[in-house]
């Protein structure tokens, strides 16, 4: 199974995201911000850093980077796509999910292991856990605060769209403790802290985030 | 006002020129005269004003530097000494690190923010320099004390800074030191630190060879940013319509920074460099003189064709200026289209400036008429070298003599345990977390150990999982009681760091941080820490493979503590076998390494119970270390120990405090017979260890420290929810949690 990771200028963690699909199972496939298409790839991470600088607004524009308008086009046809924390921040830029991201409540950088709920199991990225499950994995931002109006924040968890929320203290004042959420579909995934540091005992805090990745390789051996 | 060529220069040599406004003495303006034959052009004046003041040229410190090299220890491993950018060490399997240690310290309490980050950028870009790829970062920082209102400014604003250019960067950062002090009060010491990995065959060095060869510079823009004294020349010209006030602190990008790395290593690894240099501290003027006078020949740059962001900039300005996230390349010109190719593919800003020559001078033009030719060594390398007198300050026998021991001592459970409280909680031993947790220290996955560890690991390969440990120490307390015992105390504690987390110690990297180099007292400091530092390292076989000296930190007649810093890097051959520091299995016997004296001179006890520093530092002991950290090494390999955790600041009992919170596992000790209660659980006495050991390999780590006649104690077992020592206090591990923890917040949250 081959799954894009994008490269923006100023993406940090995309060699990470690479490495976390290849310890899944999966082929990691390098895609530029520049590409105009999306290699034939079966799943997309947009991963996690500070794309251009992060000017204008997190994600803003990357949002509008050419290899989106693939990677919107195929998250439209049901291609599993999963942002990570600047990748969710791309994710909402680009109308692919509902809301945005704002700075942290208390205005800082945070870097802690963070206590997570699984809320939904069923979209292609979360098929490996349990309803309910609770995981703990590294969460690190400025511009982490999820915030949408009250009718979005309604429909999404009336809908179950609402992935991931925080266990514990809130950790950057996200609306109703918002970690991650999803597209009616379920394939395409956003979520702030970062499951690709979470897939080898060695160097992250658990081997929790495994299932990310385990999940979409396992949803497409099925497909 | 006319263009200040060298033409104009050798017609009107009475021109009155503002050399003092730049910092120079009078001599040495006199000698660039000599130099040249002629007065300065006002380009060259501002060349030669950076390029000889005490941060570039070391004219104060150079005699006593040479120390390091001349009693550099044999060292198979080093690739690359002094006097390049940075060292390179050899780690096996083909790779290399380069590591380094600066300052940013005036900068930063200017401007917290900016200054904390361009000091992590400028030591990022000496790194890359080298032809690596820089893998982590620390922050050895020093502040005034914690409840001054402006360490309230000061702190925050660096912790910012460091957090807002290194995550953006994307590099982990893997440790560090806070610590606070009265005298850093209008001094805080931001140290900045930066590791790099490459293969031996990509290391790149910073000279400009090869007749013909073009000089490129590229990255960001030059502005008016950074630039110190040349803002005086440009206001002789009397030009209302210039921007008269310039910030002399520069202003970072982190963006441009992470784009330049992967430009810089995609231009490596094409092949497509011959030389290449940063522009840091003195900008085009450094990395111009630098190159030529490390090159063959000369070279000619035309200087209007660097990129500006402010087309008013003077000449002078242009050459002095310290914008960020610029490099200066040496090219081949049958690469240059390649080389073009790629700065484009990341949309890197790119001028041909210049090319090398076989004149032997650095020629710059300014629109065809000459204002630079000059000998390029006279700039960089033949600056003024200062023997400066140095003499043992009166003071200093009497603040030896005011000896700790007379100080009330806490006696019995209660007040033994009081005294642990506060010092779990006091501002130099609690927990770093609200600093730490906004460094980003996940990211490139290949973190293994970070803050609070004793060193940060990081993997350099995946297939072997060969890896480096690193620790910064320093302890100006000490360095003040006895500045030669001072800097071994800190190389020994960086030392014990990196082995006590399973690693071999392999280099040094150094930054002096001390007050005004024109007083003799403080002279003596630095002179004497300088030996102290090359006779330990010599001693324990580790060179010192480059640093940075950073004086004149001082307010008024009042200096800093003297402060050397020393940053030890180590290798592991599998990261797999580190040793961690905390506790967490019931039952594993913990064990006291080393000997332990009556040593409380410039202790934490004495500092924060009583605000008394006099009497001697603890002992120090090479030898003893080196033992020490061969059975570290030892046991991390052959898998005989769970934990680890040297001892210093705040003794055993704060080790006790660390080890315990660490995973939230409780442990119980006994005072062995023989000792006071206070000094074994209070003590600093160097070349001592705490490790927790597993049943099953107890029996083979006593005969490890029993074949190397090293002395060790069985002195408890972890287990339970809370710190014990029998027959003497308890403590919950929520409320030492509390007191440990609570300490920033309290202090940093509004």
């Amino acid at each position: 199974m081959r799954i894009g990771v994008v490269t923006f200028p100023g993406s940090l963690d995309d060699h990470d995201a690479a490495r976390a699909v290849r310890v899944a199972g999966g082929d990691p496939v390098v895609l530029w911000h520049a590409d105009a298409d999306v290699r034939g790839v079966d799943a997309v991470v947009l991963p996690g850093g500070f794309s251009y600088g992060d000017y204008l607004r997190a994600g803003a524009i990357a949002g509008m980077a050419p290899v989106m308008s693939a990677v919107v086009d195929a998250a439209r046809g049901g291609m599993p796509v999963l942002g990570i924390c600047n990748g969710f921040q791309v994710l909402c830029e680009a109308h692919l999910l509902p809301g945005a991201m704002l700075r942290n409540e208390h205005l800082r950088f945070v870097c802690r292991d963070q206590r997570l709920r699984v809320e939904n199991a069923a979209t292609s990225w979360t098929s490996a856990y349990g309803q309910g499950q609770e995981i703990v994995v590294p969460l690190k931002n400025i511009d982490g605060c999820y915030v949408a109006d009250e009718r979005t924040l309604d429909e999404l968890e009336a809908e179950g769209r609402v992935a991931f929320r925080y266990v514990g203290e809130n950790p950057n004042g996200s609306l109703r403790d918002i970690a991650g959420i999803t597209n009616a579909r379920g394939n395409v995934v956003g979520l702030m802290p970062h499951p690709e540091h979470a897939v080898d005992a060695l160097t992250g805090p658990t081997t929790d985030g495994l299932g990310f990745f385990t999940s979409v390789l396992e949803g497409m051996a099925h497909a | 006002m006319e263009l200040d060529t060298t033409e104009v220069a050798a017609k009107t040599p009475d021109h009155e020129q503002p050399w003092a406004e730049l910092g120079l003495k009078e001599h040495e303006y006199d000698r660039i005269r000599d130099i040249l034959g002629r007065r300065p052009t006002n380009a060259e004046l501002a060349m030669y004003s950076v390029m000889w003041s005490e941060h570039c040229s070391y004219k104060s410190s150079k005699v006593h530097l040479r120390r390091f090299g001349e009693q550099a220890p044999h060292s198979d491993a080093l690739l690359v000494g002094m006097g390049e950018n940075a060292g390179v060490v050899d780690v096996g399997h083909g790779y290399a690190v380069t590591f380094k240690i600066e300052s940013h310290n005036h900068p930063s309490y200017v401007e917290p923010y900016q200054g904390a980050a361009t000091g992590v950028g400028g030591i990022v870009r000496d790194i890359l320099a080298m032809g690596a790829r820089p893998i982590a970062v620390m922050d050895p920082l020093r502040f005034g004390p914690m409840d001054a209102p402006d360490t309230k400014r000061v702190l925050p604003g660096v912790v910012a800074g460091i957090g807002g250019y290194g995550n953006c960067l994307g590099l982990p950062n893997i440790g560090g030191e806070v610590v606070f002090d009265p005298s850093y009060a209008a001094n805080p010491l931001v140290n900045a630190l930066c590791v790099g990995v490459l293969r031996h065959e990509d290391i790149h060095l910073a000279n400009a060879s090869g007749v013909g060869n073009k000089i490129v510079l590229f990255g960001a823009r030059t502005g008016g940013d950074g630039i110190g004294g040349a803002s005086i020349l440009a206001s002789e010209s009397f030009d209302d319509t210039k921007p008269s006030k310039r910030p002399s602190v520069q202003v970072g990008d982190p963006f441009m920074e992470k784009v330049l790395i992967e430009c810089c290593l995609e231009l490596f690894s094409a092949r497509v460099v011959e030389g290449i240099q940063d522009l840091g501290a003195a900008g085009i003027s450094c990395a111009t003189s630098e190159l030529a006078s490390n090159g063959d020949g000369g070279m000619h740059v035309d200087l209007e064709k660097v990129l500006l962001r402010d087309p008013s900039l003077t000449p002078g300005e242009i050459l002095m200026s310290e914008s960020q996230e610029r490099m200066m390349g040496v090219v081949a010109p049958e690469n240059l289209d390649a080389f073009l190719a790629i700065t484009a593919k990341w949309d890197v800003e790119t001028a041909v400036i210049g090319e090398v020559t076989d004149t032997g001078r650095l020629v710059i033009d300014w629109h065809g008429e000459t204002i630079v030719d000059v000998d390029p060594r006279t700039v960089a390398h033949d600056g003024p070298v200062y023997e400066r007198p140095y003499e043992r300050p009166a003071w200093q026998d009497d603040l030896q003599a005011a000896s700790p021991s007379s100080l009330p001592r806490p006696a019995g459970g209660a007040q033994l345990r009081e005294t642990l409280l506060q010092l779990a909680a006091a501002p130099n031993l609690a927990s770093k977390s609200w600093v730490t947790d906004q460094y980003d220290r996940y990211v490139l996955g290949n973190t293994v150990l970070a803050q609070p560890e004793n060193a940060g690991v990081v993997r350099i390969d995946d297939q072997t999982g060969l890896g480096v440990a690193v620790a910064t120490d320093g302890n100006g307390r000490y360095t003040k009681l006895d500045p030669y015992a001072g800097a071994q105390l800190a190389l020994a504690e960086a030392y014990r760091n990196v082995a006590t987390s399973g690693a071999r110690p392999v280099a040094v990297t150094d930054c002096l941080n001390f007050g005004s180099p024109e007083d003799p007292g403080v002279m003596w400091q630095f002179a004497e820490a300088v030996r102290g530092l090359a006779d330990g390292c010599q001693t324990l076989g580790t060179p010192v493979t480059g640093g940075n000296v950073s004086l004149y930190n001082q307010t008024g007649d009042v200096a800093i503590l003297p402060t050397p810093v020393v940053g030890v890097l180590g290798v592991l051959d599998d990261v797999a076998r580190r040793t961690p520091l905390g506790f967490r299995e019931t039952g594993h016997a913990i064990y006291l390494l080393g000997t332990t004296r009556e040593e409380f001179g410039g202790s934490e006890w004495a500092h924060v119970v009583h605000g008394h520093l006099g009497g001697l530092p603890p002992a120090v002991d090479l030898d003893a270390e080196r033992q020490l950290g061969e059975i570290l090494i030892a046991a991390a390999r052959d898998g005989l120990i769970d934990a680890a955790h040297d001892l210093s600041d705040g003794g055993l009992a704060q080790a006790l405090v660390e080890s315990t919170l660490r995973y939230g596992v409780g442990a119980r000790v006994a005072v062995p017979g023989g000792i006071d209660p206070f000094v074994f659980l209070f003590s600093e006495s160097q070349g001592r260890a705490l490790v927790a050991v597993s049943p099953d390999t107890d029996e083979r780590f006593v005969r490890l420290c029993a074949e190397r006649g090293y002395p060790n104690q069985r002195i408890g077992v972890v287990g339970g929810a809370a710190l014990s020592v029998d027959d003497l206090f308890d403590v919950d591990l929520d409320e030492l949690r509390r007191a440990h923890e609570s300490t920033f917040p309290a202090a940093f949250d509004a």
